[in-house]
């Protein structure tokens, strides 16, 4: 065994033992436990465990890579800019009135607000934009023991899932809560300590955000003389177009997932909801503002690393990801096929998930630190998968089993419902996960474009227009959601290969569904029944914080 | 609160959410995108203005607004008296889910 791998199961045993400990410290015996952690997380706690339940595998090991390499710098923004921007809108648009409405899960705003009909249409979005998002943990999962441990992707999957299924069914909300911010803890340090040891070695500034504008000049001009394009230059990549719909489609795509927005639920009141908001991107912009200067720091050493160098020559991170295909030729080969030559950046090909988890290694870093980061790449995809397992299992079991089939039920069957979901939607994820339905990246951005085309609409105009109806919303939703879907099976590599409409890509068609979801919505609530004056006058009283009579009766059922 | 009272917390808020969200596109898709080509003749810290808005900027004004909303929407609260004690809204209704969040 390696040091390095030596290292990473160290942290591994660590991390899993806390969670465990953690899990079994904040078990819970009732629905409103299990559901919402009870509604009373505190607001820099609550802040950490959104920031953990949102920072996926995907953003701790390859935005980084699909900043600096894949999108070569300024078109990664829509990905910085989209994941982050969308916070603005949970912050002022959702967060406070959703927490004062103050029920369970998505569904049951949408189902209460709006129609029984709407809402099983909203369970059903809930659980499609879920699954495609877990199964891209799950595979992140994989990808970590198999690269660090050298067991393979299956035997990897399976240990994720124990130790999810341990926590996520034994704690619900709450166990999930208090292990994100432990999550949080981990990942965050993983993530900060290469950045700051390989910007204070090549710049001699701490600051990575600072040091990333020292580098820029000579990156830029290294990159010339590959004959790439600028890293700072715009639209080299994408057209401004193009640009302005993929950054809307995932703000607004992370304003409308279901596993955010339950977030606010747990949060004491719609103070703490707001402060939730604020703690929350705090915490993600650390790691974000991160991010695009790791993409360039470990970018610039890579090219400097493969300048005019051959196989005899090349440095030990070269040799250990290109063993296990992540760095291949151009053409895709194995890299043996260089032979003797020499060879530059240019003639290989780098996995974007390399820039983080090898970024240690390329900066030199001690083995330790490479072990650290792989525990907060487990971290990372371990809190997002609870997260998203939670809505299924709450969709499930408070939507569809206790609103639908048995509303007699009593509190411990409820529960048990809801362990039995979650358990069940475990073993579908691992599934996913082992066998995963093309490429993880690529498959999390089309969940936001599902998610902005179905919810947000209806939850702005839900909370800010009193005369939204049921029958708008239920349509708005089953448009924009229909549309979306069939534009991206249209047009996505692995199905249909299209090139689309206008070259729109799929990935930002979610903004063009969003607006159809808005004028359907808008259109139809024209001409059918308004909402009683009963849920207008509901409507009006969440946007006052402070106990208010309706939204009271509301909460106890009696309206 | 009484009716006049509710309507002119309400139209605040709307204002303040008019504001704030005006910054947002401004930041991002403004500064981030489509102003991004002219922003970057500008150069502060060897960052092109632009891509510095569209790589850090924007993220770090998001953090700025929200901060700002919750501290302005707290004071709105204290100004109508709609504010909420956190102690209190533990589960005031003796139901099991969530409290209506009021003292």
């Amino acid at each position: 065994m390696s040091d390095i791998q030596l290292w990473t199961l160290i942290f591994a045993i660590i991390t899993f033992s806390v969670y465990i400990y953690i899990a079994y410290a904040s078990r819970v015996s009732d629905t409103a436990g299990f559901y919402i952690a009870g509604g009373g997380i505190p607001a820099p706690a609550n802040g950490a465990a959104i920031a953990a339940d949102w920072m996926s595998a995907a953003s701790f090991i390859s935005l980084a890579g699909i900043v600096g390499l894949s999108y070569n710098g300024y078109a990664g923004g829509v990905f910085l800019m989209g994941w982050t921007g969308g916070y603005v809108l949970l912050a002022l648009l959702l967060a406070p009135y959703l927490r004062k409405f103050g029920k369970y899960t998505l569904p049951d705003f949408v189902g209460d607000r709006y129609s029984e009909t709407a809402r099983l249409v909203a369970v059903l979005a809930a659980i499609v934009v879920s699954f495609v998002y877990v199964a891209g943990q799950m595979a992140g999962v994989g990808l970590v023991f198999t690269r660090f441990l050298n067991v393979n992707t299956t035997t990897g999957v399976i240990i994720g899932m124990t130790i999810v299924f341990f926590y996520a069914v034994l704690g619900g909300m709450k166990g999930i809560t208090w292990t994100q911010v432990a999550q949080y803890s981990v990942l965050i340090i993983a993530y900060l300590i290469p950045a700051v040891a390989v910007s204070a070695k090549v710049t001699g500034i701490p600051l990575p955000q600072i040091g990333f504008g020292r580098i820029l000049e000579e990156l830029n001009g290294l990159q010339a003389d590959f004959g790439l394009a600028e890293y700072s230059g715009a639209f080299t990549q994408i057209s401004m177009p193009n640009m302005i719909l993929i950054t809307a489609a995932l703000m607004f795509g992370t304003a409308g997932l279901p596993h955010v927005i339950v977030r606010f639920y747990t949060a004491k009141s719609v103070r703490a909801a707001r402060y939730s908001a604020l703690w929350a991107i705090f915490f993600i912009a650390i790691l974000y503002t991160t991010a695009p200067s790791v993409a360039a720091f470990t970018k610039l050493q890579i090219i400097k690393d493969l300048t005019a160098t051959s196989l005899a020559d090349v440095p030990g991170w070269f040799n250990t990801w290109s063993d296990v295909g992540l760095i291949t030729t151009s053409g895709g080969g194995p890299v043996s096929d260089l032979g003797t030559s020499t060879f530059s950046y240019s003639d290989v090909m780098i996995n974007n998930d390399i820039i983080v988890l090898a970024s240690p290694e390329i900066g030199g870093l001690p083995a330790p630190i490479v072990g650290l980061v792989a525990a907060g790449a487990l971290a990372a995809a371990l809190s997002t998968a609870s997260g998203l397992l939670l809505v299924i299992s709450s969709s499930v079991a408070n939507d569809v089993y206790y609103k639908r089939i048995n509303p007699a039920a009593t509190e411990a069957k409820q529960l048990l419902v809801g362990r039995c979901a979650m358990a069940a939607a475990i073993v579908v994820a691992g599934y996913l996960g082992i066998n995963p339905p093309g490429f993880v990246a690529q498959v999390v951005a089309l969940a936001f474009g599902l998610a902005a085309a179905s919810f947000f609409p209806i939850l702005v105009l839900g909370i800010f227009w009193k005369k939204a109806t049921a029958a708008g919303a239920a349509a708005g939703m089953i448009t924009g959601l229909t549309v979306t879907m069939a534009y991206m099976i249209w047009t996505i590599d692995i199905y249909g290969n299209s090139d689309g409409l206008w070259n729109i890509p799929e990935t930002g068609f979610g903004t063009i569904g969003m607006l159809i979801n808005f004028a359907v919505t808008i259109v139809v609530s024209q001409f059918t029944k308004k909402p009683s004056p009963q849920m207008q006058e509901l409507v009006e009283e969440i946007r006052y914080p402070g106990r208010t009579q309706l939204v009271a009766a509301h909460q106890d059922g009696e309206v | 609160m009484d009716d006049q009272q509710r309507q002119e917390y309400w139209r605040k808020n709307l204002r303040l959410l008019a504001v704030l969200l005006s910054i947002w596109a401004l930041v991002s898709f403004g500064a981030g995108i489509i102003f991004v080509e002219p922003l970057n003749k500008i150069e502060i810290g060897g960052f092109p203005l632009g891509f510095w808005f569209s790589q850090q900027g924007s993220i770090i004004t998001f953090v700025a607004l929200i901060a700002y909303y919750v501290w302005r929407m707290d004071k709105l609260d204290d100004e109508y008296g709609v504010d909420e004690l956190d102690s209190a809204s533990a589960n005031t209704t003796g139901h099991p889910g969530p409290a209506g969040g009021g003292h």
